[in-house]
């Protein structure tokens, strides 16, 4: 029974299956006139972001709205945390609040896991560092689930882009591995993973071999911020060698997927009429976050777990 | 005929979700015994409803799901006409979550707009009432129906909400210990028929 989501490494597959299956249903409810079950009433979700975020924090928000639990959000501007509050005493707080679960994202790796130790409540692990955000993991499982059938067995994946500082490249391709499909990082050396300890992956530099053969291509934002390290000369470059061109794009298989985690850089990693292309599932994966978000928060708070 | 020698018990079920062992029984209805109460059910809904025009049959996961196909069918056979048949998973409004694991059985789906028309819901066993309750709760937020009507091949009894059954295939006095087993050819893959269970040590019925 899960206390908390902090990794993918955590879930067995059958938990994985249960979680994906669970997402499913829940994707049922968002579709309903009314998109919301009682399941939840009475509990109460905090977010407490110490990174900027639009889409997993409102995606979290909405989610357990639709489970009827209360939802408060934290964030560090504004709060007390200005005032040098620490995380521990920040959490303690909250918690005495009366709260039963937790989402934390936070720029430090393992943060998250140090707050699940200092309470009782569940925390549910929403981006910490380079480290891992399992919840991204689950709803892009979902979304290629949805399309491949529930065994993701032999689909051929490229994960193409900064997988080095990406927490979304490491949680999605553990979950995609263990579904059964085969995972390949692709990118300049320098922006793939230092050592593949713990990746569950093959990496390449050369993505124009891998396009006829690919099932899914999935595309991690060119991090900006992260231009002045240098990591490759140009972003034209990087586009030209690595970016999902229109060229590129019909040298793919008819049916092969195109996921994104989002926010876009339209005609950096992707061509802008490649996102709203046939065979982009970029809109679904924002949907089925939502899903897969409900089956964590339920299957948290909601399966009578007992309480450690 | 010969009883399964060995069992499950089954952790939806309230009555056998501390676990032990269970054993057979009795066998309370025959393939032909369950075929005529689901004759004489259809019949009695259409009586009762004076035609099957506005009726949606809703069945609740899992077998109530195949019943109320089944009963569409008897329906259609003497009507002739073709009744809604809908399904309705009422994991998420149960009262019980959080005090054992609740998990969907299925996807709600209902062919029809129920607003205005006369709802049937169907189910295997009428035990505490937890699950009716939970259905009239996921129900009303798919629209609001002119009536509900619940109709159940068991009663066996025990109610713990102010619920009753309109059309009940058969009256069954049970311990609370016990549990009635409803199987059906397309849903456990074995002969039709209901059968009574109970703990193969009977002091645990001690509280019943």
């Amino acid at each position: 029974m899960m206390r908390h989501l902090l990794s993918i490494d955590d879930l067995e597959r059958s938990d994985l299956d249960e979680l994906l299956d669970l997402g499913e249903s829940f994707l049922a409810v968002t579709r309903r006139d009314i998109p919301k079950v009682p399941a939840l009433r009475g509990k109460t979700v905090v977010s407490l972001f110490y990174e900027d975020s639009t889409r997993t924090r409102l995606s979290f928000e909405t989610a357990a709205k639709r489970l009827s639990a209360d939802t408060m959000a934290f964030s560090v501007s504004g709060s007390s945390v200005a005032k040098g509050e620490s995380l521990r005493d920040t959490v303690q707080t909250i918690e005495a609040m009366g709260v039963d679960a937790v989402v934390v994202r936070h720029p430090s790796a393992g943060a998250p896991h140090r707050v699940a130790t200092w309470i009782d409540a569940a925390v549910v692990n929403a981006g910490d560092g380079r480290h891992e955000h399992p919840t991204q993991a689950l709803l892009d499982a979902l979304t290629l689930r949805r399309h491949r059938g529930i065994g993701l067995d032999g689909a051929r994946v490229a994960i193409i882009g900064d997988a080095r500082h990406s927490r979304v490249a490491r949680s999605t391709a553990k979950a995609f591995a263990a579904l059964g499909a085969e995972v390949t990082l692709v990118g300049p050396p320098t922006l793939l993973p230092e050592s593949l300890i713990g990746w569950p992956v093959a990496t390449t530099g050369d993505f124009d071999e891998l396009l006829p053969s690919l099932d899914v291509v999935y595309l991690l934002r060119i991090q900006h911020e992260r231009q002045d390290a240098t990591l490759f000369p140009s972003l034209r470059e990087y586009t030209t060698r690595y970016g999902l061109t229109v060229e590129r794009a019909a040298r793919l298989k008819p049916d092969t997927l195109i996921m994104h985690p989002g926010p876009m850089n339209r005609g950096v990693e992707i061509a802008a009429e490649l996102a709203e292309g046939p065979g982009s599932v970029i809109t679904e994966q924002v949907a089925n976050g939502v899903a897969v978000r409900m089956a964590v928060l339920y299957q948290l708070l909601g399966t009578g777990a007992p309480v450690a | 005929m010969s009883a399964p020698d060995a069992a499950q018990p089954n952790p939806q079920d309230p009555a056998t979700r501390e676990g032990g062992r269970f054993v057979f029984r009795a066998r309370v209805f025959s393939p032909e015994d369950l075929r005529r109460a689901h004759t004489r059910i259809a019949h009695e809904i259409v009586e009762r409803n004076h035609g099957a025009e506005q009726l949606v049959l809703v069945g609740l996961y899992t077998r109530g799901v195949a019943i109320a196909r089944r009963l569409g069918e008897v329906i259609a056979g003497f009507e002739g006409l073709e009744v809604a048949v809908g399904s309705l998973d009422v994991a998420f409004y149960r009262d019980d979550i959080g005090l054992r694991p609740v998990q969907p059985l299925g996807t709600t789906e209902v062919p029809v707009d129920v607003g205005g028309r006369t709802v049937v819901l169907v189910d295997d066993v009428l035990f505490t009432g937890r699950t009716v309750r939970a259905a009239l709760d996921a129900l009303t937020e798919l629209g609001r129906p002119r009536a509900v009507q619940l109709a159940v091949l068991v009663d066996r009894g025990h109610r713990e909400l102010p619920i009753r059954a309109d059309f009940v295939g058969k009256n069954l006095p049970t311990k609370r210990a016990e549990d009635v087993r409803v199987r059906l050819a397309e849903v456990d893959g074995t002969e039709d028929g209901i059968e009574l269970w109970g703990p193969a040590d009977p002091a645990g019925e001690e509280e019943a």
